[in-house]
């Protein structure tokens, strides 16, 4: 058993953190979020559109098609590479219906590519409906809604589209992206600024707040590579509980460690935050992973014979 | 990152299950809580059956008696033993966890011939002299004094809250050897034999009950030169050394042991009808979540030290105080699952809800862990 990272998985996640730094880096965040002069203000934004040069950069580099095999003009990887890739995604605060055409790589043309922008119903939600060159699920009857996070346009559904768990567990891989970024966004933060005469990370209420962070961010990361190993369904129930747990409270925290700063628009904690609850809303919910949990135990039960 | 084990390490698993399929049987029956001599010979019963099937030390290095084996393979024993149901580890807790790999990292080579086989062989057990009254998170301003006195030390102060210390035969202990040095600095690892002239022994009732541990009295007790581990006042960092076992492997059969229990949780939530209440059922599920990441955490752990080889990381810390919290959320969803009955001392579930208080406060609490994890780890300041 090696459950740690192969020289190959460490290079392909820095090699996407590298290529989001560049492309969609913090100014290419703002720029996305803050209106152009004279259009609004605070949080009465237009949702901007998709950068479709950067969509295009991800497919050539091999973000869509990284888990489609080679024969087919994919990359031929797993899912624990996918995870890798959307974990980095979520860091990064990506915009985007990256999953939906992750998931559409090899059956809607021009997906693998990133040519084509592909939508999908996953549980009520459609995201980035307006901007998509393709849909997949039922969509009649879409409303939309004026959506919290000013990077995720949002519709409603009134038929819900079954559960995909690679979806789940991709959607896991973004949480847990996000929850490491407020945890460091919370620490540099408690390291620089000072209050009383001394940084405020020296403060005990403040370091614990961090210590949990941290605590959080690695108990989900386990599961959720784990989950990517195992492919399992219950494991990635299991993983996507503690991952959506992660970035909601991580994005909380650290907005609480900001203080006063962290309630404004130019902090970007509340993307973070709101982010994660738009990705939370993401397939069944948390009430029907518990109770598949539940149900789990009753079935080791009566394997373990006991 | 993968998951699968080695043919290798599947029929070392395989033989262990064999093995203890047939040993178990055979055991004589768990003895009460409180009935110490008889603890202390079933723990010492069993690992002596360990050491002669060759289970014994399995992660001890082969130079100290150990079997040497990978960190996986000691994962699979600890797996394969609590999912089998054999005793734990017991009174030997902190010979084979603390003291013992202790030893096997800073002792002399005649302190590890002297001290570790009888650890192995199940023939002498350990107790932890580090808290004292007032030196228990805060460890460094302990008071226990020793000065030499020719070949020997003299030590007088008290310790508290050592389990075992009733059956112990010996006991790593922390002195003070230098009053004046910063306090880091003036601290000395001794192993002492608990039959020496001068050591009082009074049990300390625990609130589960149990005289699970007690409080040790030293008056001008001589401990030989010979038994100090370490250099003279370089004890605080030997006891680092001791610490970073304690947190780093000791929680992995439990782990596996809480995965049991929360099966026969919803085993008894679904006889006793409080399966249907929903919120309950829900949190089992939960539950079931947690500690599923936590086995994965450990696994992580596993494969990270196997990695960089050696002691424990910080790792232990982080999975310390998830785990510790999760115990205690596991025994009071028991209690709910229970109802009235999760007041009755006679079930083992609301025994072990007592107990579970305990560990966010043992070998090092919570905070102190926090702390850890916010200044060693994310770098924050230290506080004043």
């Amino acid at each position: 058993m090696d459950f740690q990272l192969t020289d190959d998985q460490r290079a392909l996640r820095a090699g996407v953190r590298e290529l989001l730094v560049r492309r969609f880096g913090r100014e290419r965040l703002r720029a996305a979020v803050d209106p152009p002069e004279g259009e609004g203000s605070g949080g009465r934004v237009a949702v901007g559109g998709l950068d479709r040069a950067l969509w295009r950069e991800l497919g050539e580099a091999g973000f869509f098609a990284l888990r489609l095999p080679e024969e087919r003009g994919g990359v031929g990887l797993g899912l624990p590479e996918a995870v890798l890739a959307f974990e980095e995604a979520g860091r990064a605060l990506l915009p985007g219906p990256l999953v939906a055409t992750h998931l559409a790589a090899g059956e809607v043309p021009g997906a693998a590519t990133g040519e084509c922008v592909v939508a999908a119903v996953d549980g009520t939600l459609v995201e980035w409906l307006d901007e998509a060159d393709a849909v997949r699920g039922d969509v009649t009857g879409a409303v939309a809604l004026r959506s919290v996070d000013p990077l995720t346009p949002l519709h409603r559904v009134p038929r819900p589209a079954p559960p995909d768990p690679v979806a789940s567990l991709l959607t896991a891989a973004e949480q847990l992206g996000s929850a490491a970024r407020t945890c460091a966004l919370a620490v540099q933060h408690a390291r620089t600024r000072e209050q009383f005469g001394q940084p405020i990370g020296a403060f005990q209420a403040v370091k614990h707040l961090c210590s949990e962070m941290l605590v959080r961010v690695e108990v989900a990361r386990a599961a959720v590579y784990a989950a990517a190993v195992t492919g399992d369904p219950l494991d990635i129930a299991a993983a996507r509980l503690l991952a959506d747990d992660a970035a909601e409270r991580g994005a909380r925290d650290c907005l609480q460690v900001h203080g006063g700063m962290g309630f404004t628009w130019e902090s970007d904690v509340h993307l973070h935050l709101k982010r994660a609850w738009s990705r939370a809303r993401r397939g069944e919910g948390a009430a029907a992973a518990e109770e598949a949990l539940a149900q789990d135990l009753l079935a080791s039960a009566a394997r373990a014979g006991t | 990152m993968d998951l699968s084990y080695s043919d290798e390490d599947e029929e070392f698993r395989a033989r262990l299950r064999e093995w203890l399929g047939e040993v178990l049987p055979g055991l004589p029956p768990k003895p009460s809580a409180d009935d110490w001599p008889a603890r202390r010979a079933y723990d010492l019963g069993w690992q002596r059956l360990l050491y002669d099937a060759g289970y014994a030390g399995l992660h001890w290095p082969v130079e100290v008696g150990g079997r040497g084996a990978t960190p996986t393979r000691h994962l699979i024993f600890l797996e394969e033993t609590e999912k089998a149901g054999a005793p734990y580890v017991g009174a030997n807790f902190v010979g084979l966890l603390h003291a013992g790999p202790t030893i096997a990292a800073e002792g002399s080579a005649g302190q590890r011939a002297r001290w570790l086989p009888p650890v192995l062989r199940g023939e002498e057990v350990w107790c932890q002299g580090f808290s004292e009254p007032d030196a228990g998170s805060d460890l460094a301003s302990l008071r226990t004094r020793a000065r030499r006195d020719g070949d020997d030390y003299v030590v007088s102060g008290s310790k508290i809250w050592t389990s075992h210390a009733e059956v112990a035969d010996w006991c790593e202990l922390l002195v003070r050897t230098d009053a004046k040095a910063p306090r880091h600095r003036g601290i000395t690892w001794l192993a002492m034999p608990m039959d020496a002239p001068g050591i009082t022994v009074r049990p300390l009732r625990t609130l589960a009950g149990s005289a699970e541990f007690a409080e040790v009295f030293l008056d001008e007790v001589r401990v030989p030169v010979a038994n100090r581990v370490g250099e003279e006042n370089d004890g605080w960092r030997v006891t680092m050394v001791t610490l970073s076992f304690e947190r780093g492997t000791a929680f992995v059969g439990e782990v596996v042991a809480c995965r049991r229990v929360l099966g026969e949780l919803a085993r008894e939530a679904r006889k006793n009808g409080r399966w249907d209440d929903v919120p309950l059922r829900r949190r089992l599920g939960r539950l079931n979540a947690e500690f599923r990441a936590l086995w994965r955490l450990t696994q992580w752990n596993v494969s990270e030290s196997e990695r960089v080889g050696g002691v424990p990381g910080m790792g232990g810390s982080v999975f310390k105080l998830r785990y510790s919290q999760a115990r205690q959320e596991l025994y009071d969803t028991a209690a709910e699952v229970l109802g009235p009955e999760g007041l009755d001392l006679g079930r083992e579930w609301t025994v072990d809800r007592l107990s579970s208080l305990s560990y966010t406060i043992a070998a090092g609490t919570s905070q102190i862990q926090r702390n850890i994890v916010a200044e060693r780890i994310l770098g924050l300041p230290k506080g004043r």
